[in-house]
């Protein structure tokens, strides 16, 4: 039986793009902090990565660009601002270090799960 | 490349909050201006913040929000354009009218011995710069910690 590299890597590799893709959009929060009418969004990361998991094409690598899909979705602001505006900087700051923490995480498990394979390959 | 983008982001940021420091340092530089005539006295200028993509803010409208649950769907389209940088539209003055003081002394004043001053409000341009500073500190995090992401990421499977 052949190894397949993207089962191997199991949900990490998704994760990954999805938490890359994450940053981008808390990133244009943050700088649309100011902005009157811009309405603040983030990826229902759940939801999201279960479609990329079922929709992943089996034969490998067709994980799509557009990961986020219908889970990209508008936050409902606690206090709105009277210019429209529905950032919370410091709701999107939190959001920003977790995700952040969540990348590194993932890019840890992706290193053991490398780390494993080329132990496995030299046999040493 | 997607993984980029972050970096275009933060610095839109930047620029539009520095834009905005240099219009702070502007009128807090002219808050004590004066001329003789009102149409020629100093007015406070403001930036006028916009977000940049390819659908307009318009088309998002607010119909989306204030459901119940935390997160609310946005179209499939918009997806696409799943982040905005930030850019200035333009820079408004604000048209209050100059406060006229009784000073013939000035070598400003009209005939009738008035000066105009401008309608710079110092404590208001105070606020604006703290403001402006913060979300500056912000995009450079923001900044700081996706360049980090992005040097792990190339030492991937490397340890």
């Amino acid at each position: 039986m052949a190894l397949s590299l993207d089962s191997y890597l199991g949900v990490h590799a998704q994760a990954l793009t999805l938490e890359a893709q994450r940053t981008e959009v808390l990133a244009a929060n943050l700088a649309n902090a100011d902005t009157p009418n811009y309405k603040a969004r983030d990826i229902d990361f759940k939801a999201a990565l279960s479609a990329a998991n079922n929709g992943a094409d089996p034969s490998g690598n067709a994980l799509g660009t557009n990961l986020p899909g219908n889970n990209l979705k508008y936050r409902v602001p606690m206090a709105p601002a009277l210019d429209g505006n529905t950032v919370d900087t410091q709701l999107e700051q939190a959001a920003f270090a977790e995700n952040s923490v969540r990348y590194q995480a993932t890019l840890t498990f992706l290193n053991a799960r490398l780390k494993e394979l080329m132990t496995a390959i030299t046999g040493s | 490349m997607s993984s980029f983008k972050v970096f275009d982001i933060a610095g839109s940021g930047m620029s539009a909050e520095s834009v905005r420091l240099n219009t702070v340092a502007s009128n807090l530089a002219n808050a004590d201006s004066v001329s003789g005539d009102p149409t020629q006295v100093y007015q406070a200028k403001h930036p006028v913040f916009q977000s940049v993509q390819a659908l307009g803010e318009a088309a998002l409208g607010p119909a989306a929000l204030g459901g119940a649950a935390t997160l609310s769907v946005a179209s499939n389209q918009l997806a696409q354009q799943a982040s905005a940088s930030v850019k200035v539209s333009g820079i408004t003055a604000n048209t209050a009218a100059p406060e006229a003081r009784y000073d013939p002394s000035n070598p400003l004043a009209n005939s009738d011995g008035y000066v105009y001053s401008s309608n710079v409000n110092v404590v208001e341009e105070m606020t604006d710069m703290i403001s402006a500073s913060r979300s500056y500190q912000n995009n450079v995090e923001v900044m700081n910690t996706a360049r980090n992401m992005m040097l792990d990421t190339l030492k991937l499977g490397q340890s």
